[in-house]
């Protein structure tokens, strides 16, 4: 289980450990295709994650199959889903967040250059602690990359994208490159269009009143998910900060406790003891409240972007489709070009209708798992608070137990 | 003063240029208060012993003290100051005389009411260390003994028999001859040079001391004179101690048992002569009554840091008093503004007037109180406990009014620090027999406490001395004869060092868990919002009971940042503070020993030059280099005893330190374990409850 912490050596995605995800968001219902990932490899600017698939499904040539992907592979899957037509009227699973070590490891090499400068046990605590944060970044990007690959498997739909299938069986690099300068400045301005017509689009009042309410409910909600998701992150980051400073008031009580062998200095041993226990459970504290709180509402964050790029989608086809009416109406009055705008009108109306009948159903969809979601978090969130706050009264009771005893 | 017997007046008659002299010194006395500062203090330092100037000065102040208050009470000052001088006078010359020692040992009793409080520890140093040489102990003797020998008994016979013999005529009139300013202005150590001064210079210093006593009385301080007074109370007694042995020595009774006896019949009859002694002295008298019996068994038994060791088990035990402060009020606007706290004292110590007592005292007060003890007993090597630092900072924000949460914090910590320096210091068995310290306990008026302000004269003056001190620290290269205070001062550096980055620690968590306080409240506020724009019924109820979750948590945070700061930073605070002072006891230690070492080295060189002067054949000034070798070698000999003494009380002092500090240590952070233990415990219910919260999402 993920309570086992973040200090337990290497092996960290062993099976016990990966039990349950950071963040499980699927209702997963069907056994036909079940996507993990088994294992990771941290190399100097990226990561390797070897994506494990079991499968029924007639079109894999073999039952159970592991491929090794990279992040790149991973954005390049989730922009297919989003330029194809097809999956306009679907919330595209978000992409996973890129590994960022960068922090860690900045913080590692600072370490490495300050070793003069620290006693030895400073320094090996000092280790410890960024290879442990190291190792939680690590694990929450892992996590990141196979929710999103859950996802994807568990759409009734996505799960029979060719490019998902290429994506977990072919076993060679799918040489996906990075976007070059001219694309990501071609996305820039595709994102600025797509914002400003957002806004134009919002403005229209819709005709259905499911579609209006969730358009209103899903701004505010993405709203309010990105303030709880940073305030969340703040509050973590203190949590383990303040962790951060038990421990290292642990040492310095050590360094005390080692001058002479007298009473106090037994006394300070004890409490230096106490210290290092408290402050791993106060650090797992904040590392399974980042877990189980602040990775959901990034999460959310994400997906309810996601359902907002939807509702966008439906709404620019539901202006084309009015466009298209009008655009009919005028060619009838002049009777000019009438098949054609009729053909453009009937695309139109095609397409918005297509869109709305499957976009009700993965809104739909979207607040089922966002309440599973929650409540599977929330239900753990408590358990995890209340088994370390046992875990700490306990210490505290029986080390006050023995320096009353003593005193 | 209605009870002066004719001879008496013809006394006055004959010293009126004492009177004058007393009198002269009312406008000098508010100027005259930094010259007795200097009396107090530097004994010490100057080339004479500490004990002694102190022997010889305060019994003096004594004397004149309780007769002065009689002086306020009565019109009559002028004539009964007179004969004060006089007295001073004479005895000094008449070093052992027969009716002294009747007066001695029988009305004396009546002095020694004072005495025996304040023996407790410097007392106990001065009856064994120092040499009292018979020449200068009568001297303190007879300006103890005669304010009220001379008034109650027989004056006639007292004045009658020195008259006859004086030896110090020439003396008595060189003071007279000498223009006042004289006498308060000349460095007492010059005079020291020739044993004959010395006499000169003991009844000079008395001088100044009455006429100091004298200054604020006539200037309407009425409560002045107890602070002197007080402060006596504490030397007198080594001069009563002395005069007893003196004087009985001359009897051919001396003996160490019969000092306790004589100090418990002065108990006794202390008790009978307590009424009237209230009239007189007021506080002085109470102090001194409780500390008596103590006294009695701290001055007969011999091996001395035995006995301070006992003195303290016997004081930790029956150890009845209680301060806390309360009430911190602000008083004044703008920049005058201060801080007034409550100082209450509960106690069942008879040295106090009443079993509780409040006053009011401001900061500076706190801080005047620790110079007044820092001048007095840093000096013997004693460890006095520091007060809190001034925070112009803090203090700033109260001034200006912000009634916020920081300037409250910061009041109640200073409330907290100061009253846990209050208690380091009467939980001090010397410190607490300190007269200043009672009191600043008792007194409803406090004077001002000067010198305190940032950067005052005083205090730039300090900052020098401090920058020598820490100088000559560099240079002194001292070769540690005893490995223990070595090893010890080594120890106090690391752990300072170790106290120091822990408090920064400490510090950090507070802030850290200050800032999770606030990010949890700030979350709190999120998940709210959140909850409210949720459309799952269930859900969004689950997010604002966990929204209510968070704002507990964040009450909770903010608790334990204020626990880590009280019970935890503030303890380390105060340690490295008082690990300041611990070093300052080992400083002064060091002082002593080079004071010694530079008197060793002096002696060599009046020894060469001794030496010289006999390769030379020059008679006429071998007998002033043999003078002078005399008197170093006595010096030698005192400062070897005052080092021995410092250190002794360095090496006791450190010991009690460390008891207190385990004791101490172990008491605050379990206190705090305690705090953080409770506020697992809310966590836990706070949790348990929303556990079913969660549960009930569908």
């Amino acid at each position: 289980m993920m309570q086992e912490g973040l200090d337990d050596g290497p092996d960290f995605l062993s099976e016990e450990d990966r039990g349950p995800r950071a963040v499980n968001v699927d209702l997963q219902t069907d056994a036909t295709l079940q996507v993990d990932i088994s294992d990771a490899l941290s190399e100097r600017d990226k990561v390797k994650f070897t994506v494990h698939t079991k499968s029924t499904l007639p079109n894999f040539k073999q039952n159970e199959f592991s491929v090794v992907r990279q992040h790149e592979e991973f954005i390049w899957l989730h922009d297919s889903f989003v330029e194809n037509e097809e999956y306009a009227g679907y919330i595209i699973p978000p992409a996973p967040p890129r590994p960022d070590f960068d922090a860690s490891r900045e913080k590692l090499q600072k370490l490495g250059e300050g070793e003069g400068s620290m006693t030895k046990e400073e320094f090996t605590k000092m280790k410890q602690e960024l290879e442990a944060e190291y190792l939680a970044i690590f694990k929450k990007t892992v996590a990141m990359h196979e929710v999103f690959l859950c996802r994807v498997a568990a759409h009734p739909v996505l799960r029979k994208d060719m490019n998902f299938h290429v994506f977990l069986e072919y076993n060679q690099d799918l040489s996906v490159r990075g976007k070059n300068k001219r694309e990501k400045m071609e996305d820039f301005f595709k994102n600025v269009v797509k914002s400003a017509d957002g806004v134009l689009v919002a403005g229209v009042k819709d005709v259905d009143d499911f579609f209006e309410h969730e358009k209103t409910f899903l701004l505010e909600y993405h709203n309010r998910v990105k303030d709880a998701s940073s305030k969340s992150d703040r509050m973590i980051r203190s949590h383990k900060s303040a962790a951060d400073d038990i421990n290292r008031i642990a040492s310095t009580l050590y360094t005390l406790g080692t001058q002479d062998s007298t009473d106090v200095c037994k006394f300070f041993l004890k409490v230096s003891e106490l210290f290092e226990k408290t402050r791993k459970i106060e650090a797992r504290v904040a590392a399974d409240e980042d877990l189980k709180l602040a990775d959901l509402l990034k999460y959310y964050l994400r997906e309810s972007q996601a359902a907002k790029d939807l509702l966008y989608r439906r709404g620019r086809a539901l202006v084309d489709y009015e466009n298209a009416n009008k655009a009919l109406d005028k060619a009838r009055a002049k009777n000019k070009d009438v098949l054609q705008a009729e053909t453009s009108q009937q695309v139109c109306c095609q397409k918005f209708e297509k869109i709305s009948e499957s976009a009700k159903q993965e809104l739909i969809d979207f607040k089922t798992r966002r309440v599973a979601a929650f409540r599977k978090n929330l239900v753990e969130l408590a358990e995890l608070e209340l088994k370390h706050a046992k875990g700490n009264l306990q210490l505290l009771q029986s080390c006050v137990g023995v320096l009353k005893g003593d005193t | 003063m209605l009870f002066l017997d004719n001879p008496l007046e013809i006394k006055m008659d004959h010293s009126l240029p004492a009177s004058d002299i007393a009198s002269s010194t009312k406008p000098l006395s508010e100027a005259s208060s930094a010259p007795v500062m200097d009396i107090l203090s530097e004994p010490a330092s100057e080339a004479f012993s500490a004990p002694m100037m102190n022997l010889l000065m305060e019994p003096a102040s004594e004397t004149s003290s309780a007769p002065m208050v009689d002086l306020l009470m009565e019109p009559a000052s002028e004539t009964s100051s007179a004969p004060m001088m006089n007295l001073f006078m004479e005895p000094a010359s008449e070093a052992s005389s027969g009716p002294m020692v009747d007066l001695l040992m029988d009305p004396a009793s009546d002095d020694l009411k004072e005495p025996p409080k304040p023996d407790i520890n410097p007392l106990a140093d001065i009856i064994n260390d120092a040499p009292l040489s018979e020449v200068k102990t009568p001297v303190a003797a007879m300006t103890q003994e005669p304010p009220s020998d001379l008034f109650d008994d027989e004056p006639s016979e007292l004045f009658a028999e020195p008259r006859q013999s004086n030896t110090a005529k020439q003396q008595q009139t060189s003071i007279f001859d000498e223009p006042d300013e004289d006498l308060f202005s000349e460095p007492l150590g010059e005079a020291l040079k020739k044993p004959q001064n010395d006499v000169f210079k003991e009844a000079l210093a008395p001088v100044a001391k009455a006429s100091n006593v004298c200054g604020p009385l006539s200037d309407n301080y009425n409560e002045d004179p107890t602070d002197i007074f007080t402060e006596e109370a504490i030397t007198t007694l080594p001069s009563a101690v002395s005069t007893v042995s003196v004087n009985s020595k001359t009897n051919g009774v001396h003996s160490d048992e019969e000092e306790p006896d004589i100090f418990a019949e002065a108990t006794v009859e202390l008790s009978l002569d307590s009424p009237r002694n209230d009239r007189k002295k007021k506080e002085a008298a109470k102090p001194s009554a409780s500390a008596s019996a103590p006294s009695v068994s701290a001055s007969a038994s011999k091996p001395q840091p035995k006995t301070l060791e006992e003195l303290d088990e016997e004081i930790e035990d029956k150890f009845e008093l209680n301060i806390s402060i309360t009430n911190p009020e602000k008083v004044g606007d703008g920049m005058n503004a201060y801080m007034a706290y409550k100082v209450s004292t509960q106690t069942t110590l008879p040295m106090f007037r009443s079993k509780t007592f409040t006053v009011r005292r401001r900061f500076s007060d706190f801080l005047g109180l620790y110079e007044k003890l820092s001048d007095k007993h840093t000096l013997n090597g004693y460890i006095v406990p520091p007060p809190p630092e001034k925070s112009i900072m803090g203090m700033t924000k109260v001034k200006v009014g912000k009634e916020d949460n920081s300037s409250a914090e910061f009041v109640e910590r200073r409330r907290a620090a100061l009253e846990r320096y209050l208690q380091r210091v009467v939980f001090h068995p010397s410190l607490l027999q300190d007269p200043d310290v009672r009191e600043f306990l008792e007194r409803d008026d406090m004077p001002r406490a000067h010198n305190t302000q940032a950067l005052s004269g005083a205090g730039f003056l300090k900052m020098i001395n401090r920058a020598t001190d820490s100088l000559s620290k560099m240079t002194i290269k001292m070769n540690e004869s005893d490995v223990w205070f070595e090893e010890k001062l080594q120890e106090v550096e690391a752990e300072d060092q170790q106290l120091r980055k822990l408090h920064i620690m400490v510090d950090s968590l507070v802030g850290h868990r200050k800032e999770l306080s606030v990010n949890t409240g700030g979350f709190a506020k999120s998940v709210a919002m959140l909850g409210s724009s949720e459309d799952n019924t269930a859900l969004s109820r689950a997010l604002s009971q966990l929204a209510e979750v968070e704002d507990k948590m964040e009450q909770l945070h903010q608790e334990q940042a204020a626990s880590d700061s009280f019970c935890f930073a503030e303890l380390l605070a105060d340690y490295i503070r008082l690990l300041g002072s611990v070093r300052a006891s080992f400083d002064q230690r060091m002082k002593t020993w080079q004071r010694w070492q530079d008197a060793q080295n002096m002696l060599q060189k009046k020894r060469e030059t001794e030496a010289k002067l006999l390769w030379a054949n020059k008679p006429d000034k071998l007998q002033q280099a043999k003078d002078d070798i005399t008197e170093w070698e006595a010096k030698v000999t005192q400062y070897e005893r005052d080092f021995d003494r410092v250190s002794a009380t360095v090496r006791k002092e450190v010991l009690r330190f460390e008891k207190e500090k385990a004791r101490d240590f172990k008491k605050q952070i379990i206190k705090y374990l305690e705090s953080l233990l409770q506020s697992q415990q809310q966590l836990i219910k706070y949790w348990e409850a929303f556990l079913p919260e969660a549960k009930a999402i569908a």
